[in-house]
């Protein structure tokens, strides 16, 4: 039986984000709030592994209240329990001050009942660093297996994971020692459609939830934005591209002005071609 | 900690089948210019197993000293061997900033040496400056999925470190007469220590869709419409001998793989042409793709972001103007055959 926490986010879809022009500060409630998409395939992960394996899934996260949304959405794909910690101390955290709140958080989990494997999504798309997974794994001192496309093998009895480690060109088999924590690709699995009782179930489900003074044997100094070495010193617009010529008139007239444009830049293809 | 026994700007020198990472060669060009506003020494970390002579590399490419460690157990790239050399090599002989390519195992090394050294770490930087007096490093990342940029400071501790990523920073021109210093250091590591071993790799490299090398890429976006849709780009793509390309929203509709995703959560690309078909130009996919030489967008808004992001814009329905496109670019190449016949 395993018990394997997923440690999740709420973020702002940013790909629907909508900047105010003027301020040029992000319009946050433009954004709805979601599951970070890379977490979903961490939780789907957990769940197949139970499945294979049998166990318990939980999951934890850091936020503001409304993050319960967020677990809720992880009790629908198959977690068993949610976990999540909220404080004010909390706010403000860089990746190190977020690793150590969750890392405490996790020590509490394990006490109740011991941790075989965490699993973390490969990246939030509100910071885009996928360190805080690693960051975890090094506070815990466990391995770390981050890029992970696919598990081949858990074994408790034996203690060890056998996972595929995504690289730029192809994957690697990877042994490591049980507990480990992985941070995994989208690519791992696809998230279906919920069951209805999951679904009934998350909609009354209360995560339990803890404050700092909850945890134990926590050092303020490195929490929220105290504990966070970094800080965002400025922020601005991308640069906006001066934009370029639009090409009039029909398709095919504007098809031949482009013609005769490439003609003119033919060097750029014939590198190609001479390579072809 | 005292900051001021921290000097010099490193550069971890990421290698593998002989050859050092294009990025680590880039991050040399850039730790150069850093190093030198500072008036400090540029140094490379190799670590690796029988990668001596890849120190005349990083010379050539700008490196003053690289610390070496040369060792079997550093055959295969393991987060838990790799990080505890440059963690010790670090605590010898305190760098003020540590640069590491963004790449799987660049990311992987860096968080986790952040964590124990208990640093910061900026992730996916693209643009990197220093302060010449307070010897502050001032690394600015695209955040929010691209909306804003945001510069990262970590005033109080040390090192410095970032992730860069690849294709962002230039190298310099490598000179061949260029030398340098190589420190030899080891650690006290023992196989058993390490609790992970790689049991096999797979090189993937015929599957493996070269975005980052492509001189001509074709990409499509949402304005496609399905998946049948989307043959259009491939069917313009291989017309042309260019690789395909597509926008998030395209990948994330399931109609081609993530690996062919260009912005800031997939690729950056400098190809010369660059075709945005049907992509309406989220900044997150700008992101990626702005540098390429030549940008050729065709969409059938004309108020799409994109028109603002691309060398020239055809405004129209896709499905109408790329056939066009792909029977006057055949043309051409079929005259170009015949001219080349004479040569």
């Amino acid at each position: 039986m395993l018990h394997i926490v997923a440690c999740i986010k709420q973020v702002p879809d940013t790909k629907v984000i909508k900047m105010n022009p003027k301020t040029n500060t992000m319009d946050r409630s433009s954004a709805p709030a979601i599951l970070n998409p890379y977490d979903a395939h961490a939780v789907e992960e957990a769940v197949r592994l139970k499945q294979r394996y049998g166990g318990t899934v939980s999951v934890l996260t850091m936020g503001p209240p409304p993050a319960v949304k967020a677990i809720r959405k992880c009790i629908e794909i198959g977690a068993d329990e949610g976990y999540m910690i909220t404080d004010r101390a909390f706010a403000g955290a860089d990746t190190l001050a977020t690793s150590y709140a969750l890392t405490k958080a996790l020590e509490k989990i394990a006490k109740q009942k011991p941790i075989d494997l965490i699993i973390c999504g490969k990246m939030t798309i509100d910071g885009d660093t996928g360190q805080v997974g690693p960051g975890i794994a090094r506070r815990l001192d466990i391995p770390p297996l981050t890029n992970v496309k696919k598990v081949v093998e858990i074994n408790k009895e034996k203690g060890y994971a056998i996972v595929h480690r995504k690289l730029e060109d192809g994957y690697e088999v990877v042994q490591s020692t049980l507990p480990c924590l992985f941070s995994v690709e989208k690519e791992i699995n696809e998230v279906p459609y919920s069951p209805l009782p999951n679904m009934l179930r998350a909609a009354r489900y209360q995560p339990v939830i803890w404050s700092v003074n909850d945890l134990e044997d926590v050092d303020r100094s490195l929490l929220g934005l105290k504990g966070s070495p970094t800080i965002v010193a400025k922020v601005w617009p991308p640069e906006k591209p001066k934009g370029g010529e639009k090409l009039q008139g029909s398709p095919r007239v504007q098809v031949n002005r482009l013609m005769e444009i490439l003609a003119e830049k033919k060097d750029l293809f014939r590198a190609k071609e001479g390579r072809a | 900690m005292n900051l001021e026994e921290y000097r010099g700007v490193w550069v971890f020198l990421e290698q593998q089948d002989g050859r050092i990472a294009p990025v680590s060669l880039e991050l040399l060009g850039a730790g150069r210019k850093l190093a030198d506003k500072r008036g400090v020494p540029l140094s490379g970390l190799l670590i690796g197993d029988q990668v001596r002579e890849l120190a005349t590399v990083a010379f050539q490419y700008g490196a003053d000293v690289v610390y070496l460690y040369d060792d079997p157990i550093f055959h295969y790239y393991r987060t838990e061997s790799y990080m505890r050399a440059v963690i010790a090599c670090v605590q010898k002989h305190k760098p003020e900033i540590l640069l590491y390519g963004a790449t799987s195992t660049g990311k992987d090394l860096a968080s986790a040496v952040a964590t124990d050294l208990e640093t910061g770490l900026t992730a996916d930087t693209t643009m990197l400056d220093v302060d010449q007096e307070t010897g502050l490093l001032e690394a600015s990342r695209p955040a929010f999925g691209g909306n804003i940029m945001a510069t990262i400071l970590c005033k109080k501790h040390r090192p410095q470190m970032a992730t860069v990523r690849p294709k962002v920073m230039k190298a310099l021109p490598p000179d061949p007469n260029r030398t340098g210093q190589i420190v030899e250091e080891r650690i006290p590591l023992r196989e058993e220590e390490i609790r992970t071993k790689v049991l096999k790799i797979v090189r993937e490299t015929s599957r493996r869709v070269r975005l980052d090398e492509a001189d001509i890429i074709v990409a499509g976006g949402k304005g496609m419409g399905s998946k049948e849709g989307f043959q259009l780009i491939h069917r313009f793509a291989e017309a042309i001998g260019a690789t395909v390309g597509a926008s998030r929203d395209a990948v994330e509709a399931g109609w081609i793989d993530h690996q062919h995703q260009v912005g800031q959560t997939g690729v950056t690309v400098t190809p010369k042409i660059y075709f945005a078909i049907g992509i309406s130009g989220a900044i997150q996919h700008l992101v990626g793709m702005q540098n390429s030489g030549l940008i050729i967008a065709i969409n059938k808004d004309p108020d799409a972001p994109i028109f603002q992001a691309c060398h020239y814009g055809l405004v129209g329905d896709a499905f109408e103007i790329v056939p066009l496109l792909i029977e006057a670019l055949q043309a051409e190449s079929d005259k170009e055959v015949q001219y080349g016949g004479k040569v």
